[in-house]
């Protein structure tokens, strides 16, 4: 339903600031609800890290599409098809220097004109390393 | 599919056993990809159906209900959860059912797939003033009724308590319309609609 390209290797010093891009595929004739919903009862797209010495400052979504649906009285605030989340990275001054990786997750909820999945996560994981 | 940890405290969920499930599985009650589309609205015939698994679920006031209990009722059956777009627009149409047909013998149930429990379901149920039971389900139920890997997933159960409809995803209210009405026509004992003729005929014996 939901395919994650994780991102290349990305390399900073410690006390920079890094970015990493994740591209998101969602299957044809399917669509996720963004990271701000129309609908208070929908699931937001939501990425959240676990572990890895990089500490997240912020997540870019692209500008989502409004689109209208025939179960639902207004637009819908959704991602279709190829997009790409970034997110951006400060390196502590005391992160360990050489490679490691960032753990995170991705929750989507996905739906079809008619029918809905139930909620699911995908993992994430940004590869870096840290130079002096 | 659904989360587990849901109600396995509080809910029994049961097969009328392992090959009644197999052979629901087989008759029909397989998940989105290989059942009923928007255009699929006709009832199996009464000989075609199987029975619908029975199970034992908690309402919001802790209450246990069992299909079984409305053994002799027309069931509509809705899986359902409140961050589905297309469950929240059939409820209006369902409480409409629920209103319109309680007295022929219609009840409706909808089974909320909602990992999160009766906090997001209660106020969401009370915004759309639902008028029919709601209750909380689990992988177990939906298991039981072919997985339910798409929501909406409705059922539609005779009064012979036998599966006579599937649906999968949003169809027209007038799909679901036409099928209610042609069960609670149906007759009690068999499952199959009177014969005009007869009815008549008994009526002119009578007078």
């Amino acid at each position: 339903m939901l395919k994650v390209r994780s991102p290349a290797a990305v390399r900073a010093g410690r006390g920079e600031l890094t970015a990493a891009t994740i591209t998101v595929e969602v299957r044809q004739g399917y669509h996720v609800n963004s990271h701000t919903p129309a609908e208070p009862y929908l699931i937001p797209l939501r990425l959240s890290w676990k572990s890895g010495a990089l500490e997240p400052v912020e997540t870019l979504y692209p500008k989502p599409k409004l689109e209208k649906f025939a179960f639902s009285p207004k637009p819908l605030s959704v991602f279709q098809g190829s997009f790409t989340i970034t997110v951006r990275f400060r390196v502590p001054a005391s992160a360990p220097l050489g490679p490691g990786q960032m753990t995170g997750r991705l929750r989507y909820q996905a739906c079809n004109d008619t029918a809905c999945l139930p909620p699911n996560t995908a993992e994430i994981r940004v590869p870096f390393t840290v130079h002096p | 599919m659904f989360g587990k940890e849901n109600c396995l405290a509080s809910l029994v969920s049961y097969a009328v056993g392992a090959l009644a499930v197999a052979s629901l599985l087989l008759a029909g009650c397989a998940p989105a990809e290989n059942k009923a589309t928007a255009s699929s609205s006709s009832l199996k015939p009464p000989a075609e159906r199987k029975p619908a698994p029975d199970f034992a679920l908690r309402d919001g006031d802790g209450k246990i209900v069992r299909l079984s209990d409305y053994r002799g009722k027309v069931v509509l059956l809705n899986f359902w959860a409140t961050w589905c777009g297309p469950c929240k627009f059939e409820i209006p149409w369902f409480n409409e059912f629920q209103q319109q047909h309680r007295e022929r013998g219609l009840v409706v149930l909808g089974i909320s797939m909602d990992e999160e429990g009766w906090d997001v379901i209660k106020p969401f149920v009370a915004a759309l003033k639902v008028n029919y039971r709601i209750l909380l389900g689990d992988e177990t139920v939906a298991d039981l009724y072919g997985g339910v890997s798409s929501l909406p997933t409705s059922f539609l159960i005779d009064r012979q308590g036998k599966i006579a409809s599937v649906h999968v995803g949003l169809v027209s209210k007038s799909v679901y319309e036409r099928e209610i009405e042609e069960l609670l026509a149906q007759d009690k004992q068999s499952g199959r609609r009177p014969a005009a003729p007869a009815v008549a005929a008994a009526r002119f014996r009578a007078e």
